[in-house]
Order: structure tokens, then C-alpha cells, then sequence
């Protein structure tokens, strides 16, 4: 190991920041919001892992083919993907600090984001009526669980919105706001990729298996 | 009363959940009450309930919350130990025909709760409150990158050791082992609440473990003095920053087992079932997934501590920094490709085997290279043999036997032998306790002076040094001959007397270790009451090299008056070296973050939620569940989280160093 230590002898070393700066706030909120996404992405890895294993184990139940119905999933992930680009249009009113507009994006998200919610409840409510339960085999129990925890991070992520919404009403677009809309959005669109993932793997995949 | 209406009120919970014919639990059950009457009196009669809210419960200051990390984690050594007593006496006695004198039903409980409690709630608190204490000092920070998210974390792994306490007293814990292997862990086999005690404890307490390790690895990246660049960060440090990256890309996966189990339990899912498709394997596997990483979660900071200590106490510049800095970097990305080795014999094939086998001892070479590292550095130094030097040279001579019988491990047929049998257990306490506990020792040892400015004890030091350190190998090495003649892990009863006598050996090792906790909490004592003659007024009392030793001991709330500068990997010596002055003027206002109630508040509401999906209380679950929301929702209405220090108050705080360090240096 060699270190540069030589250089500085010469002169006298400065071993204190005299004039020192705080570090803004929430200097590294982005960076820790995103390896929390990592965490969770872990999470959704293993839902997929299990899905991957067990998603073949019919137990004599219904399959993929008998339950899904693909047009039905076109418009959901259709809702899904159109709620991200709300979100990003409201990133970019914010950009401009344009509060209303900011506020109607996120509106119209929260909206798609509802409709979306809807839709996959009253797919889950179906496949039950017809005795497709996560009890009934290790593959809807599989299923069940992934879609169902993306489900519940859409929940969550409303209800996000829905706070942030209320906030930014009340305080306007300041430096905090701005970064926890930050947030929401990386956490927003997470989720599509992970759905992305969901309607690959599970809907699209499943039908042919 | 109407017996549905009290089944809505209170779940399953009634009395008879309360173990009272249970005389065992009685006793201890007494002994705890009237410990905590006594803590409980005492903190009221000197009216300190205040003051421990307002400066530690609520507090934000890594530093205190690293303190309360350790007392947790020692307080849990004492119960996870009183286990350890329990099932060594078990054994040691139950042979001839007799039965020993604990019941099936409540050693099974015994040997879980055992393994549970040293690796959740004692190795990972003692783990992460050195962490939380030493790394931000290390360097050169004024505190984590979040704040109210480390106090937050830390109630949680409390709300987690809460839960798993309570199981002592109301129902009981699991009886499965200490991964809750199913189908035995499933609702069929265990029907009653020990599992769901085990998730819900392990749930709540891995929150906090994954937020912090999100909120270490942040500071790391983002709070490091200036000058500091990857490569010159200390060694603990950069063991600090893998285990984090390992905490959070392994306690996810755990989350999400935890959560697929309790799914089968609460639900009726078909996870990890014996019928309906279900896959009892899967289970092992995602378990081990996370576990394997969990160990280097735990042995990496112990590594990073002896590079302190090897290069302090030898008076030179660690041997090899960048090998060192390679070899931990390489074992945590390693540490993810050696999972199935727990179980070989789940019939994988013999490809699959030798990919896990060969993986696992390659994982021996970086360690391996650490060690010479470290005897690199002895080499020719100036060695001074105090405590931390200790128990870091007992380290190299035990940790190499157990990294020994982890590679004789790792070879597959033989493994076939060995799984499950009591080698294994050797093994396994050979390396934590010869590595991690050993490392947590030295680290408390080598920083206890810095946290509270006086030094512990040598003597009732050395003493815990020695009784601990001969009786571990004397509870330990009878375990490796009874596994290398076919005894099996956890059993309660045995037919063969000729193996008594090593089950008696085992037992008196285990007495030896018990007289060394003593020992430890006997210096504890005597070094608070002798702490004018142990008394550190310069804040290096070991003529140390890193950046935590420049500042005051205990170091001011804000660590460093002004953010230091560093220009070497030895910061702290190279600036003694080139006759570093400290500042005497020119103070400013320091930012810090604001004390906050809201972590153990929330931590409170969850650790009830936990409490009543245990009982199937459900409208606790979920009116807690609610309160959880809207506290963490009101919390982030409240914009004001921090304030200034004044430049004057800095300046006394600065003054009174001053003064110290010039009557230090006259007398």
C-alpha cells in the first residue's frame, strides 16, 4: 500500500473543513429509497421464485388455461401502464412548479391507479366463486400470493398518494414535497415493472404451459 | 358470559395459556417479576422515567441507540444462555433411564428458543449496535443518514424480543428447531401458538434489521469525511458496509418465507404442504437462502473488528489493507452461492453438490488470507497482550479449528455422515462463538472507553477471558467425538451410558462459560465503581489509528466540532504523526436531527399486532394495524425535524475538553 502522504508534508496539513456546510436535507433520500426498492424487488423475486416452482402443481384444479381471461388482464395492465405515464406527466408539472396541474395528474393517476385495484378484485372475486381458492392447489396459492402482494402495494401506494396529495395542498410544492413525490413516482413505477414481470411470467406464460 | 362473545374478545388466548403447572416456569416466571419490580422501582424512585424517555427511548443519537443495542443484546445473552444451561444439564443427566428432568414438550421449546434468541436478539443487536456506535465516529459523521429510522429500527428488534419473551409466559414457543422447518412448523403438526410466536417475533424484529441496514449503507456511501474515499475507509468499516448489503439482500427473503408460512398457517395456502402441490423443500431452501448470508452478517463485523484491534494493539499499520478489503468483499458476494451445503442430503444430485460443496470451501480462501493478514500484522509489531488483543489471538486459534470442520463439512459424503448429528453443532458454536462472540468481546473491550470514558476492568476482564475461552472448548470438542459417533442434534434422552461421560464433560464447559458471563457482568460493575481510576481523559486510550479515537470520550452529540479531513487510512495516527492541533476557535452552529417518540410508538403498535394475530384477537390486529397508519401518516406532517446547536454551546462543550486534555497532560 502506498498512500500519498508526501505531497501535503510540504505544506502544513489542514485537518478540519473550516468552512463547512451542512449536507442538505435529504441528501441521500433518493439513494436509500431506492435500495429499499431493491429489498423489496427482493421480496417479489421469491414470490416469483415460488410461483416459478410451485406454479405447475395444479393438484388436479384448475390451470391457467381454465381460469385467465387475457383480455381482461390486456386492459388491466393497460390501466396499470397508462397510471405511470400520469405520474410522470405530474413529475414533469412539478418540474414546472405548477401545483394544479401537479394536483390533477395525480388525480387522474390515483383514478387509473383505482380502476386497476377494481379490475383485479373482481378477477379474484370470480376465480373464487368458480372454487379456484388459494387453498385449492400449491399453484393459486402461488398465484394468489404473487399477483395479490402487488395488489397490496398498489393499495399502499394509493394511499401514499392520496397523503402527498393532502400535503402538497396544504404546503405547496416545497423541497420536502418535491422529494417524496420523488419517491412515490420510483416507487410507482417499480410497480409496473414488476407487473410487467406479473403478465409475463403468470398470465402470458400460463397459457402456454 | 356468552363463550363466543369472550372468544371474539380474546381469540384463543384464556388462562389456561399461563404455564402455572409448570413449576420451572413459576420460578423464573417470579424471579423476572420481581427483577423488573425492582428496576421498575428503582428508575421511579430516583424520578429517572423523564430523562430516560426524553434523552435515550426517544433519542435519535446513533451513538445512544448503539448503547441500547448492546444492553439488549446482553440482557437477551442471559435468557439465550439460560437455555444453553438447561438443555447441557438435560443431557448431561438424561441416561440409564432416567428422563433428566425436563418434559419433551418443554425442551423441544428450550433448544428453539435457544438458537432463536443468540442469533436474532443477541449476536444481531450486539452486531448492529457496535455498528451504529463505531462507523459513523469511523467516519468522520455527525450521525446516520436517517435518524428517526435507526430509533425506529431498534424498537423494532425490541417489539421482536418482547414477543419472543412473552412466549416464556403466556402459551408457549415453538418446539420445531430454529428455522421452523415445515411440515412440522405447519398448522397440522403445530397447532398451537409457539410457531406463530416465532414468526411474529422474527417479523417485526426483521423490519428493523432491513431498515437499518439500508440506513448504514446510505451513511457509508454518503456521509464520509472528506478525503476518506473507498479505499481508505477502516477496515471495520468496510465490514460494516458488506454486512449491510448483505442484511438487506437476504432479510427480504426471509420476510417473504416468514410471510408464505404464515400464509399456510393462518390461510390454508399450500406452500409448503405435504399434499395439494405443496413443496416442504422449497421452504428449506428460501430459508437457508437468507441464512447463509446471515452468518457472514454476523462473522464479517467481527472480522473488521480484530483488523482494529490486531493493528492497534500491534503498533502498526494493518498488513495487506486492500487484500483485506478484497477477501470481505468476496465472501459476501460467496456467501450467496453456498446455501444448499445445510442440506446436502435433500437428494439434489450429485452435480448440484458439488457445485455447493466446491463453493464452500472456496469461501475458505478469503478467510484464510485474512488470517495470515492478521498475523502479518503481529509479525514483528510490538505487540501489547490487553483485552481486546486477547480475545482476538483466542479467535485465530478456535476460529481456524472451526473453519477446519466447516470444510471436512463441505465435502458431500461425508456430510451424509455428519448432517444434523452434533459435529454440526460443534462446528456451527465453533465458529460463532469462537468468531463472533469472541469479536463482540474484543470490540466491547476496545470501545468501551470511547462509549463511557473509563476502561473496563482488566482483571474480572481476563478472568471472563479465560473461563469463557477454556470453557468453550471444553463444551465443545466432547460435541465434535459424540457427532463423529453418530449422536444426533437435539435429542433428550439416550440409551448408550457410554456416552454419558462426554455429555458431563460437555456440561462443565458449560458451567465454566456460565462463571465467564458472571465474570463479564462482575467487570461491568467494578469498572463503573472504580471509574476515576480507569478514568480516559484523552479519548485515545489505546494510542489508536482511526478517526473515532480523535474526539472526546464520550464523544459531544455532535462527534466532531468540525468535520475532520482525512489523508490516509490510519487517519487518526497520521494526523498524531504529523502533530495534528485541535481547533480552538471559529466554532459554528451544528445541524442535528430532533429527538422523536414517534419510533417507539410505532414499534409499540406493531409489536400488538403481532401480539393478537399470535392469539387470533383479530380486532386488535386491526385497530393496531390502523393506529400503525395513521402514526406513520401523522408523523409525516411534521416538516421540523432538526435544529442547531449554537456556535457558543459548541464552544463550551469544546472548553471543557480543553481543559481536560491540559490537566491530563500536567499530571
Amino acid at each position: 500500500m502506498t498512500v500519498a502522504t508526501v505531497s501535503t508534508q510540504a505544506s502544513e496539513p489542514v485537518f478540519h473543513v473550516i468552512d463547512e456546510h451542512p449536507h442538505p436535507e435529504g441528501a441521500s433520500t433518493m439513494l436509500g429509497f431506492w435500495i429499499y426498492l431493491m429489498s423489496d424487488c427482493l421480496i417479489f423475486a421469491m414470490l416469483f421464485a415460488t410461483f416459478g416452482v410451485l406454479g405447475g402443481n395444479y393438484a388436479a384444479g384448475p390451470s391457467p388455461k381454465d381460469l385467465f381471461d387475457l383480455k381482461l388482464v390486456a386492459v388491466n395492465t393497460t390501466m396499470l401502464l397508462l397510471s405511470s405515464i400520469t405520474y410522470g406527466f405530474a413529475m414533469l408539472t412539478m418540474e414546472k412548479s405548477r401545483v394544479g396541474a401537479t394536483q390533477a395528474w395525480l388525480a387522474i393517476t390515483g383514478l387509473f391507479g383505482l380502476a386497476f385495484i377494481g379490475i383485479e378484485l373482481s378477477e379474484f372475486a370470480h376465480m373464487i366463486h368458480e372454487g379456484a381458492t388459494p387453498q385449492r392447489s400449491a399453484f393459486l396459492s402461488s398465484f394468489f400470493t404473487l399477483v395479490g402482494t402487488h395488489g397490496l402495494h398498489v393499495t399502499f401506494g394509493l394511499i401514499w398518494l392520496v397523503t402527498l396529495m393532502v400535503q402538497t395542498a396544504r404546503y405547496g410544492l416545497i423541497e420536502a414535497n418535491r422529494r417524496r413525490l420523488m419517491c412515490l413516482s420510483m416507487f410507482w413505477h417499480f410497480l409496473d415493472v414488476v407487473w410487467i414481470g406479473v403478465f409475463t411470467f403468470v398470465y402470458l406464460l400460463g397459457m402456454l404451459r | 358470559m356468552n363463550p363466543d362473545l369472550i372468544k371474539m374478545i380474546f381469540g384463543r388466548l384464556n388462562l389456561d395459556a399461563l404455564p402455572l403447572h409448570e413449576p420451572i416456569l413459576v420460578g423464573t416466571f417470579a424471579v423476572v417479576a420481581t427483577g423488573g419490580l425492582a428496576v421498575f422501582a428503582i428508575v421511579t424512585y430516583f424520578r429517572l422515567w423523564t430523562y430516560l424517555w426524553r434523552e435515550w427511548f426517544t433519542s435519535v443519537d446513533h451513538k445512544r441507540i448503539g448503547i441500547m443495542y448492546m444492553i439488549l443484546g446482553i440482557v437477551m445473552l442471559l435468557r439465550g444462555f439460560a437455555d444453553a444451561l438447561m438443555m447441557r444439564l438435560q443431557q448431561a443427566m438424561a441416561f440409564g433411564g432416567s428422563e433428566g428432568y425436563l418434559p419433551a414438550h418443554h425442551y423441544d421449546q428450550v433448544f428453539t428458543a435457544h438458537g432463536v434468541i443468540m442469533i436474532f436478539f443477541v449476536a444481531m443487536p450486539l452486531v448492529t449496535g457496535l455498528m451504529n456506535y463505531v462507523m459513523p465516529l469511523q467516519i468522520g459523521a455527525r450521525d446516520v443518514s436517517f435518524p428517526f429510522l435507526n430509533n425506529f429500527s431498534f424498537w423494532m428488534t425490541v417489539g421482536g424480543a418482547v414477543l419472543v419473551m412473552m412466549s416464556l409466559f403466556i402459551g408457549e414457543f415453538a418446539r420445531t428447531g430454529w428455522l421452523a422447518y415445515p411440515p412440522l412448523s405447519n398448522i397440522g403438526y403445530s397447532p398451537d401458538v409457539g410457531v406463530d410466536y416465532y414468526i411474529w417475533g422474527l417479523q417485526v424484529a426483521g423490519v428493523g434489521t432491513t431498515l437499518s441496514g439500508i440506513n448504514l449503507i446510505c451513511t457509508i456511501v454518503k456521509l464520509r469525511a472528506p478525503g476518506m474515499t473507498m479505499m481508505r475507509m477502516p477496515v471495520f468499516t468496510w465490514t460494516a458496509l458488506c454486512t449491510n448489503v448483505l442484511i438487506v439482500a437476504s432479510f427480504p427473503v426471509l420476510t417473504a418465507v416468514l410471510a408464505l408460512l404464515s400464509l399456510d398457517r393462518y390461510v390454508g395456502t399450500n406452500f409448503f404442504t405435504n399434499d395439494f402441490g405443496g413443496n416442504p423443500m422449497m421452504y428449506v431452501n428460501l430459508i437457508w437462502i437468507w441464512g447463509h448470508p446471515e452468518v457472514y452478517i454476523l462473522v464479517l463485523p467481527a472480522f473488521g473488528i480484530f483488523s482494529e484491534v490486531t493493528a492497534t494493539f500491534s503498533g502498526k499499520r494493518l498488513f495487506g489493507y486492500t487484500s483485506m478489503v478484497y477477501a470481505t468483499v468476496v465472501i459476501t458476494i460467496l456467501s450467496y452461492l453456498v446455501w444448499l451445503h445445510h442440506f446436502f442430503t435433500m437428494g439434489s444430485g450429485a452435480s448440484v453438490n458439488s457445485f455447493f460443496g466446491i463453493t464452500t470451501m472456496i469461501i475458505s480462501i478469503p478467510t484464510g488470507a485474512k488470517m495470515f493478514n492478521w498475523l502479518f500484522t503481529m509479525y514483528r509489531g510490538r505487540i501489547r497482550f490487553e483485552l481486546p488483543m486477547m480475545w482476538t489471538i483466542a479467535f485465530m486459534l478456535t476460529f481456524v479449528i472451526g473453519g477446519m470442520t466447516g470444510v471436512l463439512l463441505a465435502v458431500p459424503p461425508a456430510d451424509f455422515v455428519l448432517h444434523n448429528s452434533l459435529f454440526l453443532v460443534a462446528h456451527f458454536h465453533n465458529v460463532i462463538i469462537g468468531g463472533v462472540l469472541f469479536g463482540l468481546f474484543a470490540g466491547i473491550n476496545y470501545w468501551f472507553p470511547k462509549a463511557f470514558g473509563f476502561r473496563l476492568d482488566p482483571f474480572w476482564g481476563k478472568l471472563s477471558f479465560w473461563f469463557w475461552v477454556s470453557g468453550f472448548y471444553f463444551a465443545f470438542m466432547p460435541l465434535y467425538v459424540l457427532g463423529l459417533m453418530g449422536v444426533t442434534r437435539r435429542l433428550r434422552v439416550f440409551d448408550d451410558p457410554s456416552l454419558q461421560i462426554w455429555f458431563v464433560i460437555a456440561a462443565f464447559g458449560a458451567l465454566l462459560i456460565f462463571l465467564g458471563i458472571i465474570s463479564m457482568l462482575v467487570q461491568f460493575a467494578v469498572s463503573i465503581l472504580r471509574r476515576e481510576q480507569l478514568k480516559d481523559v484523552t479519548g485515545d486510550p489505546w494510542n489508536a489509528r482511526t478517526l473515532e479515537w480523535a474526539t472526546s470520550s464520550p464523544p459531544p452529540a455532535y462527534n466532531f466540532a468540525f468535520t475532520p479531513v482525512v489523508y490516509d487510512n490510519d487517519a487518526w495516527w497520521d494526523m498524531k504523526r504529523r502533530g495534528y492541533k485541535r481547533p480552538l476557535t471559529g466554532f459554528k452552529p451544528i445541524h442535528m436531527p430532533s429527538n422523536t417518540g414517534t419510533g417507539i410508538i410505532l414499534a409499540g403498535l406493531a409489536t400488538a399486532m403481532g401480539f393478537a394475530l399470535i392469539w387470533y384477537i383479530w380486532w386488535l390486529a386491526a385497530v393496531s394495524f390502523i393506529a400503525l397508519l395513521a402514526v406513520a401518516i401523522g408523523h409525516t406532517f411534521n416538516y421540523h425535524r432538526d435544529f442547531d446547536i449554537p456556535a457558543n454551546e459548541v464552544g463550551q462543550v469544546e472548553e471543557v475538553r480543553t481543559r481536560l486534555l491540559t490537566a491530563g497532560a500536567k499530571s
